[in-house]
């Protein structure tokens, strides 16, 4: 498929894995930030074509598992009414609250319903008046235009019976969290290719000044994170930190600026609390005073719900490469892939999953547990 | 903000006193059920090898068995309709094992309020069907509930078939060596569906691959020795070889780059995060050959009308049992592992 293939390309992937072998001298511990970069590293195996010193931890990218648990027990909440049609980006009915997830829900008779895109609530919200239309409007800036829109538009066409559960956060606050961490060992960051696409990168040359670590703007694609990690590398062997853009093809310095008026019509930064991490001030998007009439969290009145995050197990350290699966006292005994406890063994390229895989299938475990 | 940064993700609900959409899926979720309920409930011998179909002696022949139930939204999508999907799916699943299909019941449960007309269509889709595939319908049933209480209409078809003399498929008789061919691309079906759905726009036409398979295979069976075949229906092409990798205890490993997958239905999977893998078939199989018939075998399936593209897509092994990896494009490896549900479209 023309501009996939070429960015999948076996040949160029060993050049540049050469290269990166070329280049390195030492053990560097490396970042992606987004959750769809950490899923093509483990879709294409590209871990394991790396050499050993590159040790890539995965970052706090992914919305669905930083969205607060009591956001989440909030949005059950109200898609349990029956006025209510829930509708939701689709990775997001998986995930547990305090009681269930959405998939309980609506096999209790709630109406949940996936979009791929929040313009289409409006068309659910004109076809049943008599219903209540509510979006879960999570995720980082790289959604936010498109649900600042459906806002925008619902107020543009009268749509009164539509309103927006506002989780959004913003990646700049997490990185900087990381990197005031006590415990970080992340020396340079693949930066969140879709996310700079929308905001532009002036936000990350601050952060490369402030802390002197290398950021460089990455893709999706196999081809362009192993572009992304040879920059790194070569940065970091040469002593430089500096911002690179290594995904010119979608990203500008200045970023989109047309999707930049919609977000700023519609919402303002506000202070927004992370699974897992809590409160981090300035990190997230909330609905202007001006569209509040649009705030499903006032609508109907969830905001008293507060949830306990519950120490489940290690796995934020996992993520982090401070600790490792057998570090764990719950693996392989409260935890398996069929009985998860935490994020890195739900899915079988979770670096907890493929441990337990490879360790019951291979005699030769550690030499390729230190790989997974 | 001296704080560790810790991360804690979201994890599946598995205890469940209610039935989910999951358990319908083909993943994990339906394994448990038909593990911790029906197995223990209904257990026999035939049952117990959990393959598509069951096959016995009743007298001096070897009869296949086997039932399926369709409840595709919608009833009509490019390329088929439920009818012709309830008859060449038990078709399939009698084929799998090597058996020439003969008989189907059908049962038809309609809610009421279904337009005539729709259901006229797929009567005569289904009559069309079962001649191409040389079945004859010969019993069924019909029963109507309340408007509600059904989605239109909901088929199930169960079917017998004959096994030739010699012939045994089974996951059982898989061994390492053995060449995996695959006999056309993948996820057309599922993708097909996926493009009618409501709020999905896609321009261009995917057309459902439904086909009855039994051509095929007595052609593949002719031309060398089969030892398993699958239909990888729901949960697509990697959960059938999970499937085999488990109840073979044989390690699988496939190459990424010789599995067929047409640009448009790559396209609509990009765009809405599905791995074509998971996505599933309606008319495809994946055969374990032997591997010194495996170049014959090919051959002779070019030769046929739903096996024009099939292809060698990889090896059975010794090595990591139980377990299917899967070379990717650019090189790397990855593990192949049932999905716990079905597959949601990510946002990231």
């Amino acid at each position: 498929m023309k501009y996939l293939d070429e960015y999948r390309d076996g040949r160029v992937a060993k050049k540049i894995v050469d290269e990166v072998k070329r280049s390195i001298t030492r053990p560097w511990v490396l970042m992606e930030v987004c959750g769809g970069q950490t899923h093509s590293i483990v879709k294409y195996g590209l871990d394991k074509l790396l050499p050993e010193e590159v040790e890539l931890v995965h970052g706090p990218g992914c919305p669905v598992c930083v969205t607060s648990l009591e956001m989440i027990d909030r949005a059950h909440a109200i898609a349990r009414r029956s006025d209510v049609i829930f509708c939701s980006f689709g990775d997001m009915l998986r995930v547990p609250g305090s009681n269930g997830d959405l998939f309980k829900i609506k096999s209790e008779g709630g109406n949940i319903r996936v979009v791929y895109s929040p313009l289409d609530c409006l068309k659910i919200a004109r076809a049943n008046p008599e219903k209540q239309i509510v979006f879960f409007a999570i995720g980082f800036e790289t959604t936010a235009p498109a649900n600042a829109m459906s806002v925008w538009q619902a107020r543009e066409q009268a749509i009164d019976n539509f309103s927006v559960l506002v989780s959004h956060v913003l990646v700049p606050p997490a990185v900087t969290g990381i990197l005031n961490s006590p415990n970080n060992r992340v020396q340079a960051f693949l930066g969140p290719g879709h996310v700079c696409a929308i905001a532009g990168w002036a936000e990350y040359e601050l952060i490369v000044d402030r802390y002197q670590v290398p950021i460089v703007i990455t893709g999706f694609e196999p081809i362009d994170i192993l572009q992304g990690v040879l920059l790194c590398v070569r940065q970091l062997e040469q002593g430089r930190a500096e911002l690179e853009n290594g995904y010119s093809r979608c990203v500008q310095r200045e970023g989109n600026p047309s999707a930049q008026s919609m977000i700023e019509r519609v919402f303002e930064v506000v202070d927004r609390a992370w699974r897992g991490l809590g409160m981090i001030p300035q990190s997230g998007f909330g609905l202007r005073a001006e569209f509040q009439k649009y705030n499903a969290e006032r609508i109907f009145d969830v905001g008293h719900i507060h949830a306990v995050e519950p120490a489940v197990c290690m796995s934020g350290q996992i993520l982090q490469g401070l600790k490792k699966p057998l570090d764990c006292p719950a693996f392989g005994r409260q935890c398996s892939p069929e009985n998860p406890l935490g994020a890195t063994m739900v899915s079988a390229e979770g670096a907890c999953a493929a441990y337990y895989n490879y360790g019951r299938h291979l005699a030769n475990v550690e030499a390729l547990v230190e790989k997974s | 903000m001296k704080k560790d940064f810790v991360l804690s993700c979201p994890v599946p609900i598995i205890d469940r006193k209610n039935i989910v959409l999951g358990h319908g899926s083909g993943g994990k979720l339906s394994a448990q059920l038909v593990r911790d309920l029906f197995l223990p409930a209904f257990d026999n011998e035939y049952l117990r090898k959990l393959d598509d179909q069951a096959v016995f002696q009743a007298g001096s022949a070897r009869l296949a068995f086997s039932t399926d139930s369709f409840v595709v939204t919608p009833l009509f999508f490019p390329g088929g309709n439920i009818g012709e999907l309830a008859v060449n799916g038990t078709v399939n699943d009698l084929a799998m094992s090597g058996a020439r299909p003969l008989f189907l019941s059908a049962a038809f449960i309609m809610e009421e309020g279904l337009a005539m007309e729709e259901l006229s269509r797929i009567v005569e889709s289904m009559s069309l069907a079962a001649q191409v595939a040389g079945v004859s319908i010969v019993t069924g049933d019909t029963k109507v509930v309340n408007k509600g209480s059904a989605d239109k209409l909901f088929i199930t078809t169960s079917g017998i078939g004959l096994v030739p003399e010699g012939v045994s498929l089974s996951a059982s008789q898989v061994r390492p060596g053995d060449h995996i061919i695959l006999s056309g691309s993948i996820a057309d079906h599922g993708m097909a569906v996926m493009s009618v759905r409501e709020g999905m726009e896609f321009e261009g036409a995917i057309l459902s691959d439904t086909a009855s398979l039994y051509p095929l295979v007595e052609a593949m069976l002719a031309a060398g020795q089969v030892h398993a075949l699958r239909d990888p229906t729901r949960g697509g092409l990697a959960t059938s070889l999970c499937e085999i990798a488990s109840s073979a205890s044989v390690g699988i490993e496939i190459d990424a780059c010789a599995v067929l997958v047409r640009e448009d239905v790559k396209g609509a999977c990009e765009i809405l995060g599905l791995d074509p893998l998971f996505v599933a078939n309606e008319g495809k199989l994946v055969a374990f050959v032997a591997p010194e018939d495996s170049a014959a075998i090919v051959k002779a399936m070019r030769r046929t009308d739903h096996g024009a593209e099939a292809r060698l897509i990889g090896k059975a092994v010794a090595e990591h049992r139980g377990m299917v990896l899967l070379n990717t494009e650019v090189g790397g490896t990855r593990v192949l592992d049932l999905p716990f549900t079905e597959q949601l479209p990510r946002i990231c």
